[in-house]
């Protein structure tokens, strides 16, 4: 059933960016300024002593006043002298933050649309098949954010279905879970494992950024980021018959990601070391093979700050010899708001466990905040 | 009851100030005067330079047009702060500022790095942003800010950038926390 729905729904999504971006560039969105009462900016003002209040205290004091609200000591004004600054100080932000409060921002957002990536097919921020050094949630510095996802893809003899969910710590740390269901449907009966057997997988992992960021600083550094996926596939005695050598295996990446302004494009570059046979869902490595370096590639140019359109690239390693192929993807994301991101690709997955040919739609759904 | 009492009493024997106090004499705060010709408050001296201004500018001048010249640049720059002045998530920071001096500066710094035929009279991006604390996410809310600008403008997204690409590799010099 959900297969013949996911037809008009990708259709539509592939044919609703270019329309949603086409309304986004001829309206702007965000409402105009908001007016603040004069009252509240004086507040605001009056929230560090001025030195008038200063002052003001000093001579009540010095004309004998009792009130013991004003504080009996109180710092040396310092006066700027000649051609000084404004002598109203700004608010010291640090020190209010430095005090007892713990200052977590649970869920404040943040980040720049986009930013945060979409998820990818093993749970992290990434393009989708790509994993990328962003970190997932909307939270920055001091922040811990959450995103989470709902994929489909849809190929002449498979489907896909998978649940993420990650967590993005002060814009420094992601951790990430994701289970990945994949349908053989019809393919199931002539692979002998009868109709719609389904391989099933989880995948836990954690990525730190250690150096750079993908829109600021110097724009020759990259955001750069290690990761780590462990994935246990529950299919073991299949893909055991098939020669794989494991049933769970970890997966080690190394991310750089660069939004190159000038361009408006967004590059990123992963080397993966990697076991995995169809990423784990055919276990992972053989009698003969065991881990190799993959690559991965992505390329995405922004039409406007909430869409974005883009390829990637990943290379694979054939262990099992069934003829597995590289993976290939043109996709586009647009940000509805601030907290859901919707993409649709169309992607090229090759050949699965010898069925050829494998392309198709990518939807996938993601909140993040 | 015995508190109410003892309050109402220290109340009463409060002493108030007399009338005809000059306060501003009576603490020496000086007034600082705007000039009367730019509207600005006084600033300490430093030395100008257009390298201050925190990046080289473009070459080619074609870029400028679709900011709407010189004028144009610097009416994205005046928005850019009033929606910044308004904006809930990083006002604070520019309360106690001269905004009148922020609007020409910064409208000086795009007009420059435009190519648009301006020089940078202000100061360097590290000194101008000493001691605000300002984060990325600070960054990130005026870049929001600049990007809606520009929008309302109708800078194409492609420009938008290029003016954003000269801008972000300044952040380690605002950046401090």
């Amino acid at each position: 059933m959900t297969r013949f729905l996911f037809y008009p729904i990708f259709v539509f999504s592939m044919a609703i960016v270019p329309a949603l971006h086409a309304r986004e560039t001829a309206t702007p969105d965000q409402p105009g300024p908001v007016a603040i009462p004069y009252s509240d900016v004086l507040e605001v003002r009056q929230a560090e002593p001025t030195d008038h209040a200063i002052a003001y205290a000093r001579v009540l004091e010095s004309h004998g006043s009792t009130d013991a609200s004003i504080p009996r000591t109180l710092p040396a004004v310092a006066n700027t002298g000649a051609a000084g600054v404004p002598a109203i100080k700004p608010p010291d932000r640090e020190a209010s933050a430095a005090g007892a409060r713990v200052d977590i921002d649970l869920f404040e957002g943040g980040k720049l649309l986009l930013t945060n990536g979409i998820t990818t097919i093993e749970g992290g921020s990434g393009g989708g098949i790509a994993t990328w050094a962003t970190i997932a949630g909307r939270e920055m510095k001091g922040g811990i954010g959450v995103q989470g996802s709902f994929t489909a893809i849809e190929l002449p003899d498979f489907g896909w279905r998978s649940y993420g969910a990650a967590i993005g710590i002060s814009d420094r740390v992601e951790l990430s879970y994701v289970r990945q269901d994949f349908d053989t449907r019809s393919a199931g009966a002539a692979l002998g494992l009868g109709r719609g057997y389904t391989f099933n997988q989880d995948v836990w992992a954690a990525k730190l950024r250690v150096a750079g960021d993908a829109v600021y600083g110097s724009p020759v550094l990259p955001q750069i980021a290690i990761g780590a996926e462990y994935k246990r596939n529950h299919d073991g005695a299949i893909t055991a018959l098939l020669g794989a050598s494991d049933d769970e295996g970890v997966d080690y990446t190394l991310s750089a990601t660069k939004l190159l302004l000038q361009h408006s494009l967004l590059v990123n570059a992963t080397v993966r070391l990697t076991k995995a046979n169809q990423q784990g869902l055919l276990g992972f490595g053989s009698a003969a093979d065991g881990y190799k370096v993959q690559v991965e590639g992505s390329l995405a140019y922004m039409l406007s700050r909430r869409a974005v359109v883009g390829a990637e690239y990943r290379s694979k390693p054939d262990n099992l010899g069934l003829g597995e192929d590289d993976w290939l993807d043109i996709f586009a994301a647009y940000a509805v708001n601030n907290h859901l991101t919707l993409s649709a690709a169309y992607v090229d997955l090759g050949s699965i466990a010898t069925f050829e040919d494998q392309r198709g739609g990518f939807l996938q759904a993601q909140i993040a905040f | 009851m015995l508190l109410t009492a003892s309050s109402a009493i220290l109340m009463i024997l409060q002493q108030a100030p007399a009338d005809n106090v000059d306060w501003d004499a009576e603490f020496g705060v000086e007034e600082e005067v705007r000039d009367p010709v730019t509207g600005e408050l006084p600033v300490d001296p430093y030395v100008e330079d257009n390298a201050n201004a925190g990046a080289d500018p473009y070459d080619s001048t074609s870029l400028a047009a679709a900011f709407g010249g010189r004028e144009g640049i610097q009416r994205i720059a005046e928005r850019t702060v009033e929606i910044s002045e308004a904006d809930q998530r990083i006002a604070e920071i520019f309360v106690a500022h001269d905004m009148v001096r922020l609007k020409r500066t910064l409208g000086e710094q795009f007009c420059y790095l435009l190519n648009a035929g301006c020089s940078y009279s202000g100061r360097d991006m590290r000194s101008a942003h000493d001691g605000m604390g300002v984060t990325r996410a600070d960054l990130n809310a005026l870049v929001e800010n600049l990007q809606q600008a520009m929008r309302e403008a109708d800078v194409p997204f492609a420009a938008q950038n290029k003016l954003l690409a000269k801008l972000a590799p300044m952040s380690g010099d605002v950046v401090e926390r």
